[in-house]
């Protein structure tokens, strides 16, 4: 089975409109230094869950008789899966708030982990039954001191533990500073469309933010409920028709950072990401200048034959580009499309062929999408890519 | 009430089919409840196939799509909750053992009993169609928030859903019924000098579990009769665009989905409650404290719920205040694990394979129970919410109880049931090899869960960070594990069809135990006692100084 594992990862399957190695060879270049930090922080974790286990040696056939206290080293060191969306590498305030408590808790669940499997295991290999002697036990029916002990004793540990919780639910929910620029996020089945009233710009899937100023997230949804997660950066926290949830948070150096939706959605709720690019001040100034001027109409013919197809075809009934007719919000925006790293909500990257591929059939892409096959030639499409990756 | 009253059915119908006598409806819902595990076990190995080998043909399935995978996942969960668990642990044995247990000859309300599973057959009817509609089955989560759920546009399927909410309120009509009847029986039906507090444990947490149902099940079957209103009828409970709030049903859904682990955990907990004392030759430690920590846990189960919406934009207060209540709920929790560690202190503990499934419960479920502390604070739980460490920390919560509670209870009590021993050997096998798949799969989820892997993705491969050769092997052996777990229970089937067939004939009380339901023949006879037993002393007396016999029944005259 491994083999056929290899095969698939190779390519041979690629013809499968799932086949990932199709869709996804790019961009792991840009989450290496994420993730190489990440292993290390983990592998401290491991060293610690080692020490730890001095402590376990209660009995000399603990650890061979119970996987579980095993296990459990085992997920303390369990981070050593290296990839950028781990949790635990966090790079803002946010992140780290809820990290220091995640650290205290972790370990007070793994001191009471130990304990209490540990009596309960030693009990059970200490009073196994001697068949010959057949002695009988003592009969006890209770002890009232130590019943009252052991209802108490849980009840304090779990104090240490609700206070810097309690500090951190107020932490994380805290309302942005004044002066935060505000981004508008609108959950859909399966983008995202953002918002940037400060500017004036309206764009999809594609997030900026300038580092060290605060950001303020209004989010809100189209349709079903979603969740908004950058796991490096913060939330999760759920866009809910009807409401405006709010989350804020700052950046603190550049970088490139990944977004998912976090609540389960509908059939295509694993491909609804987006991109988070944290900017220095003067690139983000300068992307947003970009972005709300309005597009440029395109000089290339083949390009003006896409833009004349675009309004032409059926894209303009859902689909906005600003200085166009095409002025729909159904669909996410595109008035500069050209200038993104990823098409079809973080899917795809961004090149002509996976452009073309998505317009020909976006059921092949995204199964259940609203975006409808369009019975296009491959000229229009070909013309309609030329026109979008214009849009820069 | 004599036994004299109980009529004797003579015809097939009345005997097997449409029986009122609390045995045969044990029975029925006992096995109905484990054709439905095998159907969620099978749905779990196609899951699992899935995220091991993602896009290929699965064997003896073929290649899913993304939509059927998410029906898989839904119906799972489904399956497993509420038409596993909840008929075994508490239908099935509940109705077995409280009429035994305290002495009565039957149900208080036999027919009702009878109405009872045959509205959960039902609804077990219209589950199973829901496969073969046209858009599939459910496929908008075990929890079914709308507004995913409200329509077919959002999640595929125009009956999938209906039918499923449908099955759904009638099952909870359905052990309605039944749980009025346990509560009654065990109130008003206990045998002469039988005090509440000389009632063995499982059927203290048989009552606790079916008063936690009978105050939680209302505003869910309000819930998911608006949904389905929303669904045919268009009206606008949930529906934003009518002004109507998808929060609403969260709410009306937690309220109940909470407690309903409790309903879950309580007699799985009263199996393991039973079976210590016997197999370690003692008095159960600690025997009202244990009662006091079950009415506890049953109190605090209502005011926990909120916890499921940490990351749905609760105000921050509300967040603190539910935290608090959902770790306080642990405190009941670990009062009642170290009652069950202390029995075993300084005991003659005797690993049969009941001993073995009930330890096993306790074992595996502290695992579930700290990785519950990770999640039940709101500060650490906005990490980990959604994520495959979810996944891991229910599964190591209601495995314990569901089905090493359910197989404690059936080495158990199978003698008493069906009047045969069982084999010990396959009986530890099954046991062991379980206890170690169990960890096999469940143990990569906490791993994945770290490493930012979420729930209800139709394919992992989505994710560059997880096709990572380390991701992809967690991923093997999670699979591994799931086909390891189902395989595991071959030994169970054998054994137990051997065992029906040609196994030792049980005597009355094969264990040494005190309970009534060990004072009647194996199997007892159609209403039970012979006369009515009377009842001197507790459920636990074993190891009595100056007796020759170790045990002690409750309804032994001195």
């Amino acid at each position: 089975m491994l083999r056929v594992k290899e095969a698939y990862r190779a390519g041979l399957y690629a013809g499968q409109p799932f086949s990932a190695p199709n869709i996804f060879q790019t961009s792991s270049s840009q989450h290496q230094p994420a993730g190489s930090e990440a292993r290390w922080r983990c592998r401290d974790a491991a060293h610690h869950a080692n020490e730890d286990r001095t402590v376990m040696r209660l009995s000399r056939h603990l650890l061979l008789f119970l996987p579980p206290l095993a296990a459990l080293a085992l997920v303390a060191a369990g981070c050593d899966v290296d990839h950028a969306r781990t949790t635990i590498n966090p790079v803002t305030e946010y992140g780290r708030a809820i990290q220091d408590v995640y650290v205290q808790i972790f370990w007070w669940t793994v001191a009471i982990f130990i304990v209490v499997e540990g009596l309960l295991i030693y009990a059970i290999l200490k009073f196994r039954s001697k068949t010959e002697s057949h002695e009988q036990p003592e009969q006890v029916h209770g002890h009232t001191r130590l019943e009252i002990a052991w209802t108490i004793l849980p009840a304090v540990i779990l104090i240490f533990i609700a206070v810097p919780t309690i500090r951190t639910i107020f932490a994380v929910a805290a309302e942005a500073p004044a002066g935060a620029l505000q981004i508008n996020v609108t959950g859909h089945q399966w983008f995202w469309n953002f918002e940037y009233p400060e500017y004036g710009i309206r764009t999809a899937n594609e997030i900026h933010v300038p580092v060290g100023r605060p950001v303020d997230l209004h989010l809100a949804s189209g349709d079903v409920i979603h969740s908004f997660w950058i796991p490096r950066i913060g939330g999760k926290r759920d866009l809910v028709p009807n409401r405006t949830n709010r989350i804020t948070f700052t950046a603190e150096k550049p970088g490139h950072y990944f977004g998912q939706c976090a609540e389960f959605c509908g059939a295509s709720h694993a491909l609804m990401r987006f991109d988070l690019y944290a900017d220095d001040a003067g690139s983000f100034e300068q992307w947003a200048e970009n972005e709300k001027s309005p597009a440029v109409a395109p000089e290339d013919p083949k390009a003006r034959e896409g833009a004349t197809a675009f309004l032409t075809a059926g894209c303009i009934a859902c689909h906005r580009i600003d200085g166009t007719p095409a002025q729909s919000r159904i669909g996410p925006e595109l008035t500069h499309v050209g200038n993104r790293d990823k098409i079809a909500a973080g899917i795809l990257d961004n090149t002509p062929e996976n452009m073309a591929r998505w317009i020909h059939d976006p059921q092949s892409v995204k199964p259940g999408a609203l975006m409808a096959k369009l019975e296009l030639t491959d000229e229009q499409v070909d013309a309609i890519v030329a026109y979008l990756q214009g849009l820069k | 009430m004599s036994t004299a009253a109980i009529a004797h059915p003579k015809s097939f119908w009345r005997e097997y089919v449409f029986s009122t006598d609390h045995k045969t409806i044990a029975k029925q819902y006992l096995s109905t409840g484990i054709f439905m595990a095998l159907v969620g076990g099978l749905l779990a190995y196609v899951m699992r196939m899935q995220l091991a080998y993602p896009g290929q043909a699965i064997p003896g399935y073929g290649t899913i799509d993304p939509q059927s995978y998410n029906a898989v996942v839904t119906m799972h969960g489904t399956i497993m909750i509420f038409w596993v668990a909840m008929p075994i642990l508490l239908a099935a044995f509940g109705n077995f053992l409280i009429p035994l247990m305290i002495g009565a000859a039957d149900m208080a309300f036999p027919r009702l009993n009878m109405l009872s599973y045959w509205i959960f057959f039902l609804s077990t009817v219209v589950l199973l169609a829901s496969f073969f509609v046209p858009g599939g089955a459910a496929a908008g989560g075990w929890t079914s928030y709308p507004p995913l759920s409200g329509s077919a546009a959002y999640s595929g399927g125009q009956w999938g859903v209906t039918l499923w909410l449908l099955a759904v309120a009638m099952e909870f009509a359905a052990f309605l019924m039944g749980g009025i009847n346990f509560i009654t029986t065990a109130i008003n039906n206990r045998a002469p000098g039988m005090k509440l507090f000389d009632m063995p444990l499982m059927v203290w947490m048989q009552l606790g579990a079916s008063i936690i149902f009978l105050f939680s099940v209302g505003p869910l079957i309000a819930g998911a009769v608006m949904l389905i209103l929303d669904r045919v009828a268009a009206t606008g409970f949930y529906n934003p665009a009518t002004g109507g709030d998808p929060i609403l049903f969260q709410h009306l859904f937690w309220f109940f989905g909470h407690p309903e682990v409790y309903v879950i955990l309580l007699p799985g907990f009263g199996a393991v409650a039973e079976v210590l004392p016997v197999f370690s030759r003692k008095p159960f430690f600690g025997y009202r404290m244990m009662v006091y920590a079950t009415i506890i846990t049953g109190v605090l189960s209502f005011i926990v719920w909120a916890h499921h919406q940490f990351i749905a934009g609760i105000d921050p207060r509300l967040a603190t205040a539910f935290s608090i209540t959902t770790i306080l709920i642990s405190v009941p929790i670990a009062v009642m694990t170290f009652a069950f560690i202390a029995t075993l202190y300084k005991g003659s503990i005797e690993l049969k394979t009941p001993m073995l499934f009930a330890l096993g419960t306790l074992v595996v479920f502290l695992l579930g129970g700290v990785t519950g502390i990770h999640l039940g604070t709101a500060a650490t739980d906005i990490y980990l919410h959604d994520t495959y460490f979810v996944v891991a920390h229910f599964h190591y919560t209601l495995i314990p109880p569901v089905f090493f509670g359910f197989f404690a209870a059936w080495y158990y009590w199978f003698p008493k049931m069906f009047g045969r021993m069982l084999n010990e050997g396959l009986g530890k096998a099954h046991f062991w090899l379980t206890f170690i798949f169990m960890h096999v799969t469940f143990i990569p989820m906490f791993l994945l869960g770290f490493g930012g892997h979420h729930r209800r993705i139709s394919n992992p491969q989505f994710f560059e960070a997880m096709q990572g050769p380390e991701a992809e092997r967690l991923q093997i052996i999670a699979t591994a594990g799931a086909i390891g777990i189902l395989l595991s229970q071959i030994p169970f089937v054998v054994n137990s069809v051997l065992s029906l067939l040609r196994g030792a004939k049980a005597p009355a009380n094969p264990w040494q135990a005190n309970t009534l339901e060990w004072t009647v023949p194996s199997p007892p006879p159609h209403g039970n006692f012979e006369t009515v037993p009377q009842v001197y002393r507790g459920p636990y007396e074993y190891s009595v100084p100056d007796r020759v016999d170790d045990w002690f029944p409750q309804d032994a005259k001195v």
